[in-house]
C-alpha cells in the first residue's frame, strides 16, 4: 500500500548543471519499494505545482544497516525538478509510494544488461542490488551526450557491475548512443542466457527493445508518460500495448506499469 | 464532537457526508482502495461510462496550468457490461455509495445505460454526463440546449427509480436555466460543474499541449466561477445541488455548501492527495463544531448576502 510521506530532505547533491541526487527522509517508503517502482512527489507546502511528479527510486538509504530514506535522481528541466535541484537540507517534499509494477527479477545463471540513457539511470541502482544478491552478474550499458553526464560510475563498478559507455561527443566510451555498444555485446553473446533491462527516453526504449527482440532477447523497459496521480485515477499516462487478437489498447503506465516487457508495448 | 451530523440527503438518498469522489478522478473507485475506506466516502462518482468500450484519445492528454490542469482524456473507460462485472462486485463489497456517471452518442444510448445500471445491484445514483467538453458525438450536445436537456432527463426518468443526476456544463450563458429544465423533467438533484472548454499552446513549437487540441480546465482556477454557478443554480431549483470545481481544502467544501450546494465532488485534489478525505472532513467537523452547528446540511445555502438582512 503506497503512503505518503512528508519527507525532510537530508541532503542535496548537484551532480552536474542540471543533475541533483537528492535524499529524502522517507524510510517507509524505502522498505517497502521493489527495484522498478517509482515515487509521486511535490513540494510539501508550496501550492504550486498543482500535481505531483513521478520520480523512480534512485537509491535505498542505510546507516548501520538501517533504513533511513530514499534518494532521487533528477535532472531539471521543469517546475518539480528545480526545485528539487535547489532544494536545501531541512525543507520538505511530500513523497506517495511506492508505486507502479516493479521489474521481474531473473534467476542465475542468466546475465542482466541494464540500459540507461541519462536520467534513465535512476532505477538501476536498486535493481542491481537486487540482482546481485540473487547472484546475476550484472552489466550496465549508460549512455549521455557527454562523459560530464555520466554520473555514479564508481557506485557501480566497485560493487562489481561491468560499465559500458557510450556518449554522443565520443568523449566516452562509443561514440553515438547505447545501441552501439548493447548491439556489440548482443552478437557476442549469442550463446548466453540474457535479460535487457531499459529505462531512457522513448526513442532510446523503443531501440532497444527492437535491438533486443531481433537478436531473440526478452526486455523489460520502464516507460515515462506524463502522469497526473500515479494511482489509476486520471487516465492520461496511458501507453499503447498489444491484445491478443492483433489490435492495441491503452493501459495505464502508472498502475499496469511503469516497466512493460519490450515485446508488449505498440511503438508510435 | 460525536454529535456532529454530517449526513446529506441527495432525494431519497443519503450520504454518510458530504464529499463524493468527482468522475474521471477517481478512476473505478477500486484503485483507490488502497489508501482510501470507501466506505468512507459520502459516493465514489465512477469514471464516465459508454455501453462499449473506449479507447479515449491519444496522449498528450494532460497538461499543467496556473492552478489548475487540463484534461482530454476522450472518456477511455470498459463499458457498462465489464464494469458490472468487474468493478461493481468490488464496489459494493466494500460498501462504497456508488454513482455511476453514463455517456451516450444518443438519446437511447442514455436510456440503454440507466435501464441496465437499474437491474444491477449496487448502484446508488446516475449521474447522467451530458456536460464532457472533449468528445464530438453526443453528451455536450444534450448539455448545451435546453431542449436536449429536458429530452434525455425525461427519457432516463421513465426507465428507472434510481436517483437521477444530469451533471451540468458551465460553458453555457445561464446554468441555472439548465438545472431548471433538469429539475422541470424530474432529475433528483443536479451536480455542476463540469470542466471549462479551455486551450493552451507550446509557444516553441506553436502546437496545442494536448493531442485533442483543446480540453477541459479544471482545478483551483475554476473555483470562484463553480462557486457562482452553484450559487445560481440553487437559487433556481429546489432539488439538491452538488458543487464542485476545485475544492483542495475543507474551507473550500464550506465555501460551496454555504453557496448552496447539498453536498460536493472533489476531483484534481484527489490527484495531488489522494489521501484527503479524511483531511477534508476533520476540517469540516473543526468548523461545524467551532461554530455550533449540529449538522452539516445546516449550512446549505446560507451565504448571508445582506439582502434577507431587514425583517
Ligand atoms: C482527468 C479528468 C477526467 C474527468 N473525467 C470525467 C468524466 O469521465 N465524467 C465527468 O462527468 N466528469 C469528468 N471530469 C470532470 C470532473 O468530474 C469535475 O467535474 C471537474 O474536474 C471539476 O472538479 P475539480 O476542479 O475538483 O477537478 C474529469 C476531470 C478530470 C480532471
Amino acid at each position: 500500500m503506497p503512503v505518503d510521506v512528508e519527507a525532510r530532505v537530508i541532503s542535496n547533491t548537484r551532480l552536474s548543471p542540471d543533475y541533483n541526487v537528492i535524499a529524502l527522509a522517507a524510510p517507509e517508503i524505502a522498505r517497502a519499494a521493489a527495484p522498478g517502482q517509482f515515487v509521486m512527489v511535490k513540494p510539501a507546502q508550496a501550492s504550486a505545482p498543482l500535481l505531483r511528479r513521478p520520480f523512480s527510486v534512485f537509491e535505498v538509504l542505510r546507516t548501520n544497516g538501517r533504513i533511513e530514506g530514499l534518494t532521487l535522481l533528477s535532472k531539471r528541466i521543469g517546475t518539480t525538478t528545480n526545485l528539487l535541484f535547489n532544494a536545501a537540507v531541512g525543507d520538505v517534499i511530500s513523497c506517495l509510494g511506492p508505486l507502479g509494477r516493479p521489474f521481474d527479477l531473473i534467476d542465475p545463471p542468466a546475465e542482466a544488461w541494464m540500459v540507461a540513457g541519462g536520467v534513465g539511470l535512476a532505477p538501476f541502482a536498486t535493481l542491481a542490488e537486487a540482482l546481485q544478491s540473487r547472484g546475476i552478474n550484472v552489466t550496465l550499458i549508460y549512455g549521455a551526450r557527454t562523459s560530464r553526464e555520466l554520473f555514479y560510475l564508481d557506485w557501480f563498478r566497485t560493487r562489481g557491475v561491468r560499465v559500458l559507455l557510450a556518449t554522443e561527443d565520443g568523449s566516452s566510451g562509443d561514440r553515438g548512443r547505447v545501441t552501439v555498444p548493447l548491439e556489440r555485446e548482443l552478437q557476442a553473446a549469442s550463446d548466453r542466457n540474457v535479460m535487457v533491462y531499459a529505462c531512457g527516453p522513448e526513442p532510446m526504449l523503443e531501440a532497444v527493445a527492437h535491438l533486443a527482440s531481433r537478436y531473440g532477447r526478452p526486455s523489460q523497459v520502464s516507460v515515462e508518460r506524463v502522469m497526473g496521480c500515479g494511482l489509476g485515477g486520471c487516465y492520461s499516462c496511458v501507453i499503447p500495448v498489444r491484445n491478443d487478437n492483433g489490435g492495441q489498447h491503452y493501459v495505464r503506465s502508472c498502475i499496469a506499469g511503469p516497466v512493460f516487457s519490450g515485446e508488449e508495448i505498440v511503438w508510435d | 464532537m460525536g454529535l456532529t451530523d454530517l449526513s446529506v440527503k441527495i432525494g431519497s438518498l443519503t450520504l454518510a457526508n458530504p464529499l463524493i469522489a468527482a468522475s474521471g478522478c477517481f478512476g473505478y473507485g477500486v484503485e483507490y482502495a488502497g489508501v482510501v475506506d470507501l466506505s468512507h466516502l459520502g459516493g465514489v462518482a465512477v469514471k464516465g461510462l459508454f455501453l462499449t468500450e473506449r479507447q479515449g484519445h491519444p496522449p498528450e492528454r494532460i497538461v499543467e496550468t496556473p492552478a489548475g490542469m487540463l484534461n482530454a482524456i476522450g472518456l477511455q473507460g470498459i463499458g457498462v457490461h465489464r464494469f458490472i462485472k468487474e468493478k461493481l462486485p468490488e464496489l459494493r463489497e466494500r460498501r462504497a455509495t456508488v454513482i455511476v456517471n453514463i455517456c451516450g452518442s444518443t438519446l437511447d444510448e442514455y436510456v440503454e445505460l440507466s435501464r441496465i445500471l437499474s437491474d444491477a445491484e449496487g448502484v446508488a445514483a446516475i449521474e447522467l454526463n451530458i456536460s464532457c467538453p472533449n468528445i464530438k458525438e453526443g453528451g455536450i450536445t444534450f448539455g448545451c440546449s435546453l431542449h436536449g436537456t429536458f429530452d434525455v432527463v425525461s427519457a432516463v426518468r421513465k426507465v428507472t427509480r434510481l436517483p437521477i443526476i444530469p451533471k451540468l456544463t458551465p460553458n453555457v450563458t445561464d446554468v441555472a436555466s439548465f438545472a431548471k429544465a433538469s429539475e422541470d423533467a424530474g432529475a433528483d438533484a443536479v451536480s455542476l460543474v463540469n470542466t471549462f472548454l479551455a486551450m493552451a499552446i507550446d509557444v516553441e513549437t506553436r502546437r496545442p499541449k494536448l493531442s485533442n487540441i483543446v480540453g477541459g480546465l479544471s482545478g483551483p482556477a475554476i473555483r470562484p466561477i463553480a462557486v457562482r454557478m452553484v450559487y445560481d443554480c440553487h437559487r433556481a431549483v429546489k432539488i439538491p445541488v452538488i458543487g464542485m470545481g476545485g475544492i483542495a481544502s475543507a474551507k473550500d467544501v464550506l465555501e460551496f455548501m454555504i453557496a448552496g450546494a447539498s453536498a460536493v465532488q472533489v476531483g484534481t485534489a484527489n490527484f495531488a492527495d489522494p489521501f484527503i478525505w479524511s483531511k477534508l472532513l476533520d476540517g469540516i467537523t473543526e468548523y461545524l463544531n467551532r461554530h455550533h452547528i449540529p449538522r452539516v446540511s445546516d449550512l446549505t445555502g446560507t451565504v448571508d448576502t445582506g439582502v434577507h438582512a431587514a425583517h
